[in-house]
């Protein structure tokens, strides 16, 4: 992906649009949005409650079909409409990263394991996912809280370990919904930067929906959407 | 890494309790199975230990195994002239429930055909077999007698002189052998006032008689010993046992003495085969209910855990498709906890069982091809318990780790 970095866009959504429901109760929670992003790009979007930023991330993260529009990820075409053009779990788990508001880790599972797993269900051999996922949580200052569950774990620990998780399979995309709004503006800025490192370090492009206007200078651009429409915002370059 | 283990550690109290559960019904379940092989393997036991080629029956019945069964010991003596016939035995036997040591003490007292039938042919496992024509016993050790222990039954005293094992009736109840002339003596011991009555009875009845106003000796034989009252019926016993002399066609033998129309005759398969098809057919079909129904309750308990165990995951199941994992990630979790509930519960049921069968109050006779079939059966609960967990999993969103 590093490769054709230059000349193919890492994402590119075309027409984008979003309809829940039908007749009386129909919502049009995205309207025609079109986008692109260049590999080792970091946006950020922002915009109110109910704009339709979860809708717009989730349709691009190939987890919530949109009703009409195309998206392509490293110049292959994924979703046309509603329709599937790839194996969207396989997609999902070989070249797409998430972060949400809420970790969710597995309670279950360590910390490191809930890193590792995200690499065994993509066929890394359990060593290499271990050797990794410890690399990772070190590079995110959690790798002495390795052993312990989430439980054992605070807010800003959890969110860390699934920022490690996220970056797990070297995505292309990293997609993260709030995932700063359970943090201190300190520890949230960390994890902005974060995204940012990665981005410039491994090519991938990073979409994050934010409510924090104080750590927009991190991004290399800003979206706003309102009532499902996208436009860039003013702070952008 | 293995998700299905790694969530039963995290819900470790709930999983072991559900297996000690599933344990302990599958035990039940196992003994069962057990109690119906040992009572096919008990009934069989007496009729095979015994020898008899053919058994000669009270005309029209099946026999002492089925129901009540009286032939006149004589017929013995019939028998005996049949071409072939080596030797005739009476069978007789009744089940007793008497008081010993404070505690009831129930048998089947078991004629011996003193003195041709010693008990020679009785396993025993300590003492010896009879050696006087009276007052002695081999007793089963189910009965908890000791060797040398003195019982009391009836008026007589009798000695325990030789103890056997796994000799027991079609109810459970161990047998004890006697020479035939003691186990009649136990089964028709009546009480001394009885006999006063009956001579009484006998006496008024011959005084409203010409005869007996005319003979007086009459009289004197009426009210003289029981043994001796010549209008007391010959005694009766409940089949007649024939050993034949090598060589000898047991069928020509058998059909031989069927002519005669006020008996009914047995080969010793036959009367195995009544005694299954009878008495353990019925219990066969007892213990198989309940055995169902304990796999349909342990099957429900498999599946009910299993889908609580699912539905706290839901959360983690719906993070684990968002990520990408293969739907058999996600049916391999599932599967692999309702099999483990199943492998170490079936597994927790033999543990238990080698403790707790031999103290069973019948005989457990665990058969591989059993445990097999069973085990067989506890993966296929396994697997449909899981049916219903892996269906919810399956249905769930990726998008519901959003809200
Ligand atoms: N499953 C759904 N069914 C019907 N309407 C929905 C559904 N999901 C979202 N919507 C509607 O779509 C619109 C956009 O929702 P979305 O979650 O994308 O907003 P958002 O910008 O992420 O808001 P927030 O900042 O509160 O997370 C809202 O009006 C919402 O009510
Ligand atoms: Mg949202």
């Amino acid at each position: 992906m590093i490769a054709d970095a230059n000349n193919t866009p890492a994402v590119e959504a075309i027409g984008l649009t979003k309809i829940y429901g039908s007749g009386n109760t129909e919502v049009v929670a995205m309207k025609d949005v079109s986008v692109t992003l260049a590999h080792g790009e970091v946006v950020a979007l922002l915009g109110p409650s109910g704009a339709g930023k979860s809708t717009f991330l989730t349709a691009i993260g190939l987890i919530n079909p949109p009703t009409a529009g195309r998206i392509t990820i490293g110049g292959q075409p994924v979703m046309d409409a509603d329709r599937a053009l790839v194996d969207v779990r396989a997609y999902r788990r070989q070249h797409l990263g998430f972060v949400f508001q809420k970790a969710n880790l597995m309670p279950f599972l360590s910390a490191m394991e809930n890193v590792s797993v995200a690499m065994e269900i993509n066929d890394v051999a359990p060593r290499d996912a271990r050797k990794r996922a410890m690399e990772l949580l070190e590079y995110l200052g959690v790798a002495d809280r390795a052993d312990h569950l989430p439980d054992a774990l605070s807010g800003g620990q959890q969110q860390r370990v699934a920022v490690a998780r996220a970056l797990a399979n070297r995505p292309s995309l990293i997609l993260a919904d709030e995932p700063t709004a359970a943090l201190d503006s300190h520890r949230g800025r960390q994890v902005m930067e974060l995204f940012r490192k990665v981005a410039h370090e491994h090519g991938s492009a990073v979409i994050v929906v934010t409510h924090d206007h104080r750590s927009l200078e991190v991004f290399d651009r800003t979206y706003e959407m309102e009532d499902g429409e996208l436009r860039s915002h003013p702070s952008s370059p | 890494m293995n998700l299905a283990t790694k969530d039963i550690r995290h819900n470790f109290g709930r999983f072991a309790l559900t297996t000690v559960g599933i344990g302990m019904l599958l035990m039940i379940v196992m003994g069962m199975g057990g109690i119906y092989r040992g009572l096919i393997h008990e009934a069989a036991l007496f009729v095979k230990q015994v020898g008899a080629d053919i058994w000669v029956v009270q005309g029209g019945t099946r026999g002492p195994f089925a129901e009540v069964s009286r032939i006149p010991a004589n017929l013995e003596d019939r028998v005996r002239a049949v071409p072939g016939v080596a030797s005739a035995r009476r069978f007789v036997s009744h089940t007793i429930q008497r008081q010993h040591r404070g505690r009831p003490l129930r048998m089947v007292v078991q004629g011996l055909s003193w003195p041709e039938d010693r008990g020679d042919w009785v396993p025993v496992t300590a003492g010896r077999p009879l050696r006087q024509a009276h007052y002695e016993m081999i007793a089963d050790g189910s009965l908890g007698l000791l060797l040398g222990e003195k019982v009391k039954l009836g008026k007589d005293v009798y000695e325990v002189v030789g103890l056997t094992k796994g000799m027991v009736g079609t109810g459970g109840d161990g047998l004890c052998f006697f020479t035939t002339s003691d186990a009649e003596a136990i089964q028709f011991d009546v009480p001394g006032e009885a006999l006063r009555l009956e001579r009484a009875a006998r006496l008024s009845r011959l005084e409203g008689m010409d005869l007996g106003r005319v003979t007086p000796l009459l009289s004197e034989r009426v009210i003289g010993q029981a043994s001796e009252l010549p209008a007391l019926a010959p005694p009766q016993v409940s089949a007649i046992m024939l050993t034949l002399q090598p060589g000898t066609d047991i069928a020509k033998v058998a059909e031989t003495i069927s002519t005669w129309p006020d008996v009914t005759v047995y080969s010793r398969q036959q009367q195995v085969d009544l005694l299954l098809s009878g008495m353990v057919d019925k219990a066969k079909r007892q213990l198989g209910l309940f055995r169902a129904l304990l796999i349909i309750i342990s099957a429900i308990i498999m599946a009910l855990i299993i889908y609580t165990l699912t539905l706290d995951k839901i959360h983690d199941i719906a993070m684990l498709k968002l990520m990408g994992a293969r739907n058999g990630v996600i049916i391999g979790l599932i599967l692999q906890q309702a099999l483990l509930i199943g492998v170490l519960g079936y597994g927790l049921a033999y543990w238990l069982g080698t403790y707790a069968f031999p103290k069973f109050p019948r005989l457990v006779v665990i058969e591989n091809q059993d445990l097999l079939s069973l085990g067989v059966i506890v993966l296929g609960i396994s697997v449909f318990a899981s049916l219903m967990g892996i269906g919810k999993a399956m249905g769930v969103e990726p998008n519901k780790v959003l809200s």
